[in-house]
């Protein structure tokens, strides 16, 4: 067992430099030999490959200019139609030569390289990535030169006061960052959402009346002082929106189950829930009537509206929280209050 | 030979630079030839592709959140309110002549970028290539394929259209979520609320200048290791571990190389001539209160993106904190530790094969039959994940209900992995032995012949010796030994429960691999072919007879045949 057993990289594992023998048990033959294309031995075929790549590069030079042409000659906006395709005109023609030319250019230069070039296979030696045990030996003294002549292991004061500045310098490097963005504080707990605050569509803006919903509708709402906000702050404004945004639904009053504590939140089956998911925060949007159920597009949450918009299938963990609506003076839907509890994505401190 | 002085131009620099000295060494560095060796070259070309595209695109796009209206040529959305980013994205695809050209290169380019550096490191993987001493390549190769994965999708959020916003609505939402710091880091990373107004510059800074700074130095790195270690060659006649056979780079590499950069910037340019990618200006501008059914990430991402959503909704709340398991465990803990078993995965091999010698010769795929098993379980993990990804295309695609496809994927994902493990490795043995069997009885002709006493079997063409020696040129594979329980002064070796383990897993590594012959079973199969049908004349000169059995010379026979 024992020579063959040298072959093996388990015996010889703790030997760092130690070879691989693969030549057993049949010895190696030698690179084949070299056998001639047809480039090799026939003029008129070299001769006729050498026309092929020097196409090659003129055509790829043509259409260089052929792509200036075109950026020039035609205008911005042309269309052109291929069937049921359209595409523009001047983008379309200055993809295409240029795609054209430069493949041309790299088709040219690998048929040289293949047909023409000499393909000989040749060897080189490799040499092992360490260093030469003269190399170490004289890099360690080097090293340990320059380690005596500075006194670094000796002057125990410079040593120690020098690696703790330089540790301390990260400190800063750190705090630095700070004013990347404000505390989180209480940001996340609240909406711009607050008593009495009409609910309005949210691509009209108007305010809605109880009797403008139909059963089995569903829209999309927006607290009535949202719009307000993008004249004077586009971020706060859509950081609101963002927050803020829900969907009123109205479900037939029989069919729906009210969770204990909410049993005046809804009027005549008209219910509201935050429209940004408890999973991730997508703003969710297919609605189903029949079931009452919504899903999230983005990892298919499903919530059930009729049922305190409870998590049916999908990885959000908890319902949609709750809107409590009541209807004003003026017969327009409003909130009761602003949201019980922090919407869309969970966080560690929600509690 | 006479002396031969530099060109004028030449000499002037090599005067002040001694450029002479380093073409040297490396005009006719030798290359060896293989397709599977281009994958690394397409990266390394997309990755040029996007700096030049880029830089281009930088002309043009206004990485700014500020509203304005847009006044450009594209009729729909005139007069909507809009970042600038988006407007300056719209006005590059619809206003800049050749903008929308660059821009669906940069995306097609982006595409292939890691499309490419994933295929080359599998091909890495199932090849052995990342043994000593390449171990610190492969993670090189690794940071490259993670920095290029979040370069893809920071450029994506770049046009602040609706898409990419969802996109990073998501995102937002995973790091908001994570435990301890969830909060804090959402609003440093978002300068407060989600979007606020800060994402679209700081994302900027970090695609076009942090991103490709690191990936350009790494690359700078990755390459200068490949040329000093000199390239892994596939096993074969003449090739050892001591050299390495191919082309030189003066002329034919530069040809060949050099060509396949026009042709792979040929091909990304027509890509972006003729198929769409990412037009923004059909989702409209981000609105943080709308999404778009179906929604796609890039593709990249769509595992992490399934992994998210095969997660059932798991959510603890006490002592007034909350953890969500469905985000912390998809997103925060299963994918850093995919992540991390594959960085480490050559450190991980080396301690339990114990092997510490250099490689220079490839593995064929089938004689590491675990290795490979296990870069198919990977990928199986990888795949499954990426189509729950799209579970909701599938659901609708082939008509079955999204809650059967999720419930299907979640457990395939444990358990198509092992089954592509168990499999992959029975091929890989089966496809060893037929490799020996080629080796000690030929190949079948399909010609049957009748012998002069009325035997018939079929006639076996022999393989060429360059051939069999290719089958063989490789190592002779056995699990590590645990070593005597105490020394021959009787005291315990240390660490016996590791070491232990540790041979478990290498006879886990290796005990069913099915060795290459040796001389003596290469003499047998031999003489029992000639007294099968001796009365046949078939004498070749290097390789003999009907069997295909191979010449040995006598003291490579002889050292095997001893034992
Ligand atoms: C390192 C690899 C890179 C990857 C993977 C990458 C990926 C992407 C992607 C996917 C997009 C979205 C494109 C779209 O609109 O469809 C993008 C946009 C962009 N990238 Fe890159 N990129 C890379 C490097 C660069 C570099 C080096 C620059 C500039 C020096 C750059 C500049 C830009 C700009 C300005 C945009 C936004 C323009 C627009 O969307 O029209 N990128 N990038
Ligand atoms: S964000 Fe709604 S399911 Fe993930």
């Amino acid at each position: 067992m024992s020579d063959e057993k040298a072959n093996l990289p388990a015996v010889t594992a703790e030997e760092d430099h130690g070879q691989v023998q693969v030549a057993e048990p049949i010895p190696d033959p030698g690179i084949e030999p070299h056998e001639n294309r047809i480039t090799d031995i026939d003029p008129k075929a070299a001769d006729r490959v050498e026309r092929q790549v020097a196409t090659m590069f003129s055509l790829a030079g043509l259409l260089a200019v052929l792509a200036c042409v075109g950026y020039f000659a035609i205008p911005r906006d042309s269309e052109v139609t291929v069937g049921p395709l359209t595409g523009n005109a001047n983008n379309l023609t200055l993809g295409l030569c240029l795609g054209f030319g430069l493949f041309l250019i790299g088709a040219g230069a690998i048929q040289w390289a293949k047909k023409l070039m000499v393909d000989v296979e040749i060897s080189e030696d490799r040499h092992p990535a360490y260093s030469s045990p003269e190399q170490k030996t004289e890099i360690t003294e080097a090293f340990q030169v320059g380690v005596e002549e500075s006194g670094f292991t000796r002057r125990k004061l410079i040593r120690r006061s020098l690696i703790g500045a330089m540790a301390l310098l990260g400190l800063p490097a750190i705090v630095l960052l700070r004013d990347l963005g404000p505390a989180p504080g209480r940001k996340l707990f609240g909406t711009i959402w607050a008593e009495g605050i009409r609910v309005v569509n949210d691509v009209t803006l108007r305010p809605i009346k109880p009797s403008d919903l139909v059963v089995g509708q569903l829209v999309n709402g927006a607290p009535a002082n949202l719009a307000a906000m993008q004249e004077d702050s586009p971020v706060e404004y859509q950081n609101a929106k963002a927050k803020a945004a829900v969907i009123m639904v109205r479900i037939p009053p029989a069919e729906i189950q009210v969770p204990p504590g909410r049993e005046n939140w809804g009027i005549d089956g008209i219910l509201c829930y935050s429209k940004i998911c408890t999973h991730v925060g997508c703003p969710i949007s297919l609605y189903e009537q029949t079931t009452h159920h919504v899903l999230c597009p983005c990892h298919q949450s499903t919530f059930d509206l009729a049922d305190g918009a409870k998590v049916i299938f999908g990885p959000a963990a908890r319902p949609l929280p709750q809107l409590p609506l009541a209807v004003d003076a003026e017969g327009y839907i409003v909130a009761q209050s602003g949201f019980h509890e922090p919407v869309g994505p969970s966080f560690f401190e929600r509690g | 030979m006479a002396t031969k002085e530099f060109p004028p131009p030449v000499k002037w620099a090599d005067d002040r630079l001694g450029i002479g000295k380093i073409g040297k060494n490396n005009l006719r560095k030798v290359f060896p030839d293989h397709w599977s060796f281009m994958l690394g070259e397409i990266a390394l070309y997309s990755f040029i592709i996007l700096l030049l595209t880029g830089v281009f695109l930088t002309f043009w796009f206004k990485p700014s959140m500020a509203e304005v209206e847009y006044q450009g040529s594209y009729s729909l959305l005139k007069g909507l309110h809009m970042s600038e980013a988006y407007a300056s994205t719209l006005d590059i695809s619809f206003d800049v002549r050749g903008g929308l050209l660059m821009r669906q290169i940069h995306h097609w380019a982006a595409i292939l970028f890691v499309a490419s550096m994933m295929v080359h490191l599998l091909r890495t993987f199932f090849t052995g290539a990342f043994r000593k001493p390449r171990e610190l390549n492969w993670v090189i190769g690794f940071a490259m394929l993670f920095l290029g994965i979040i370069e893809g999708f920071i450029g994506y959020g770049l046009p602040d259209d609706l898409l990419s916003g969802t996109g990073l609505r998501i995102t937002q939402g995973m790091i908001q979520a994570s435990p301890v710091i969830g909060t804090w880091l959402s609003f440093f990373i978002f300068g407060g609320e989600f979007p606020g107004d800060d994402m679209v510059s700081r994302f900027f800074t970090i695609h076009v200048l942090l991103i490709p700074g690191l990936i350009l130095a790494l690359v700078t790195a990755h390459l200068f290791l490949v040329v000093y270690h000199k390239h892994t060659q596939y096993p074969g006649p003449g090739r050892t571990q001591k050299n390495v056979i191919g082309y030189p780079l003066w002329p034919v590499y530069t040809a060949k190389a050099g060509g396949f950069f026009f042709v792979v910037f040929g091909i990304t340019a027509l890509m972006g001539a003729l198929l769409q990618i990412n037009p923004v200006w059909l989702y409209g501008p981000y609105n943080p209160a709308e999404v778009t059914a179906g929604s796609q990430p890039d593709w990249y991402m769509g595992w992490l993106e399934g992994s998210v959503r095969l997660m059932p909704g798991f959510e603890s709340t006490f002592w007034g904190i909350t953890l969500s398991w469905n985000l912390i465990i998809p997103a925060l803990l299963i994918p850093p530790a995919f992540v991390t078993l594959v960085a480490a995965y050559p450190f991980i091999e080396q301690w339990i094969t114990g092997d510490h010698r250099d490689h220079h010769l490839l593995d064929r795929p089938r004689n590491m039959p675990t290795r490979t098993g296990i870069g198919a379980a990977f990928i199986t993990f990888y795949g499954l994940l990426w189509i729950g990804g799209g579970n909701d295309l599938i659901a609708t695609h082939f008509g079955i209900s999204l809650n059967n496809v999720t419930w299907f994927l979640r457990f395939a994902v444990f358990l198509g992995p092992v089954l592509a493990f168990w499999v992959t490795r029975r091929i890989a043995i089966s496809l060893q032995r037929a490799d020996n069997e080629r080796l000690l009885h030929g190949l079948e002709s399909g010609i049957i012949v009748r012998s002069p006493d009325g035997e018939y079997y079929e006639k076996h063409s022999p393989i060429s010796k360059y051939e069999a020696y290719s089958l063989t040129a490789r190592d002779r594979t056995l699990p590590l030994e645990i070593g005597p329980e105490t020394d021959d002064n009787g005291v315990r070796a240390p660490r016996r429960a590791l070491k232990k383990v540790r041979a478990s897993l290498s006879r886990f590594y290796f005990a069913d691999a099915v060795q290459k012959p040796t001389a003596a079973e290469i003499e047998e199969a031999h003489a029992h072919a000639h007294a099968a049908h001796g009365h046949e004349d078939d004498h070749h000169e290097a390789v003999e007879g009907v069997t295909g059995t191979v010449e040995v010379d006598d003291a490579t026979a002889h050292k095997v045949v001893e034992h």
